[in-house]
């Protein structure tokens, strides 16, 4: 735990960095960008890669250059676009362009600005406040972004191997081939996670729930280490989806015990009933909030500061600075690597906690 | 978090959240109950195989304990057949003695019944053949002697006298 919060430590250190750098240079970036220096233009180049990198987008990207004339060119497959706007509407995301145009789909327009989809004119005029939010339409959009796509990829991944490990026990009763690898670790969640924390009674029916998010998460995080893999776990909305998952699974199981204890802790003075009941029932949305929290957080910091240290390599173009930002890069890839499996345990961890306080039945405490 | 709320994004919130269900659903039913079930069956089979070894083992021990109970209770009856059997021969031996030593006493005291009598019957018959000697003596005396009175007092008186002894 002590390597998570030295990284937290660091990534909110690079936080304050970032924002107090972007603060100042925010406002005219690109004409800034041409007067300054060009060490100062390949910091805010770093600084927009990250952050592009970061987000989800329209299509997927695998690497894009600049060419000789000066254009930026980008290798990428289109996906599709679906918006809820006056009726289902269907595109392809080749249609802007990587952002550059205005997309016209059965007589409205939309652009993408800040990563976001928005209605616009003929011309994709953005209207913005003073907070500098765009005020424009914005359509209900469900569109098959990079991320879904490659949380597809994953769910597609893991069917095929899982199941193909089940086939394998059919005929024989010990694991073969890649069950060698996963079996321990489903014995491990059973055993060290589902059992002590939910306890023999009830374990089984969380198992399922239990393995895939451990297995979802953990391959997910490490396929977002790969150069081609792409980070869906530093995304709110998957945590958030995640996290509900947990939070509907406890609720829904929670018995009359777990209920008493949220709203009428026993064995305590009445009045201390009273305060209790708010900050449990609070305490019950906390934690599935702080499950989001910790995995979104995590595997945000952890690629930023990657990058940040790669970025420098760029930065120092000297054989002192670069060797020592590839040495650290490559000591915090193994980190990652770490983290990757930690947060997914801890994920599990917490969610079998959850499952076991919900289910708990004898009066002890 | 004004960052947080800006970027979240409810397409990928919804997509991930039914993706992410339907592949517990899908896992739930392809993967993990098979292989539960098979890691379960195996460990079940293990701790049964176990079970059943223990148990062959105790048996086994049942079976040594039992032969050895066996041959112990052959060799106790053995003893106690030949402590039978000689005693049996002892008190045969006895019985026979006894009853030889009461056979013998009995031809005896038989034989000591018949002496006696037979003592008996030759004394009775001495005693008779002494009467009639006697009687035949005293006639042939009484006649030699009767012919003289004298004599004949003599002999009374004699006589007398011998019939005090």
């Amino acid at each position: 735990m002590y390597k998570i919060n030295l990284l937290k430590t660091l990534t909110f250190l690079f936080f304050a960095i970032t924002i107090s750098v972007g603060a100042t240079n925010n406002t005219d970036q690109t004409s800034s960008a041409e007067q300054e220096s060009p060490v100062k233009n390949l910091k805010i180049e770093i600084k927009e890669y990250i952050n592009h990198h970061l987000l989800d987008s329209y299509d997927f990207t695998f690497f894009s250059y600049t060419n000789d004339a000066g254009e930026h060119k980008y290798v990428s497959a289109p996906l599709p676009v679906i918006l809820i706007d006056n009726g289902l509407k269907i595109f392809s995301s080749s249609k802007f362009h990587h952002g550059e145009s205005v997309a016209e789909v059965d007589g409205d327009y939309y652009v993408v600005y800040h990563n976001k989809i928005y209605k616009t004119d003929a011309l994709g005029t953005i209207e913005s406040d003073e907070a500098h939010h765009a005020t424009n339409e914005k359509p209900m959009d469900f569109s098959i972004t990079k991320n879904v796509v490659f949380i597809i990829f994953v769910g597609l991944f893991m069917l095929l191997i899982f199941s193909r490990m089940a086939n394998s026990y059919k005929n024989n009763p010990m694991p073969k081939g890649i069950g060698r690898l996963f079996e321990p670790l489903i014995l491990f969640i059973r055993n060290d996670i589902a059992i002590p924390n939910i306890g023999e009674k009830h374990y089984r029916k969380y198992m399922s729930y239990l393995l895939t998010v451990f297995f979802f998460i953990w391959i997910i995080n490490l396929l977002g280490l790969t150069p081609l893999g792409v980070n869906v776990t530093n995304n709110i909305a998957v945590t958030l989806a995640l996290a509900l998952v947990t939070y509907f699974i406890t609720t829904f199981s929670g018995n009359k015990n777990y209920w008493k204890h949220v709203f009428w802790m026993p064995d305590v003075p009445w009045p201390m009933k009273i305060i209790l009941a708010p900050i449990e029932l609070l305490g019950t949305f906390i934690k599935p909030f702080s499950l989001m929290i910790r995995l979104y957080a995590n595997i945000t910091a952890g690629h930023i500061v990657m990058m940040s240290i790669i970025g420098l390599m760029f930065v120092f173009k000297n054989w002192i600075g670069s060797s020592l930002s590839f040495g650290l890069a490559l000591a915090l890839a193994l980190l990652e690597l770490l983290v990757a499996a930690l947060q997914a345990y801890i994920f599990t961890m917490l969610s079998a906690l959850y499952f076991g306080s919900a289910v708990e039945e004898h009066d002890h405490h | 978090m004004d960052k947080l709320i800006e970027q979240f994004s409810l397409g990928l919130f919804f997509w991930q959240l039914i993706l992410f269900v339907a592949l517990v659903l899908l896992l739930k039913k392809f993967a993990w109950k098979p292989i539960l079930n098979a890691v379960n069956d195996r460990e079940e089979g293990i701790l049964k195989a176990l079970d059943e070894a223990e148990n062959a083992r105790k048996e086994m021990q049942n079976l040594t304990a039992d032969n050895e109970r066996i041959l112990k209770e052959a060799r106790v009856e053995r003893d106690a057949m030949l402590k039978e059997a000689r005693e049996m021969k002892d008190s045969m031996i006895t019985e026979a003695k006894s009853e030889a030593h009461a056979q013998a006493t009995k031809v005896i005291d038989q034989a000591k019944a018949t002496i006696e009598s037979e003592k008996h019957a030759a004394i009775t018959e001495i005693k008779n053949q002494v009467a009639e000697l006697s009687l035949e003596i005293a006639e042939k005396v009484m006649r030699n002697e009767l012919s003289d009175k004298n004599k004949q007092i003599k002999l009374v008186e004699d006589m007398l006298k011998e019939v005090k002894l």
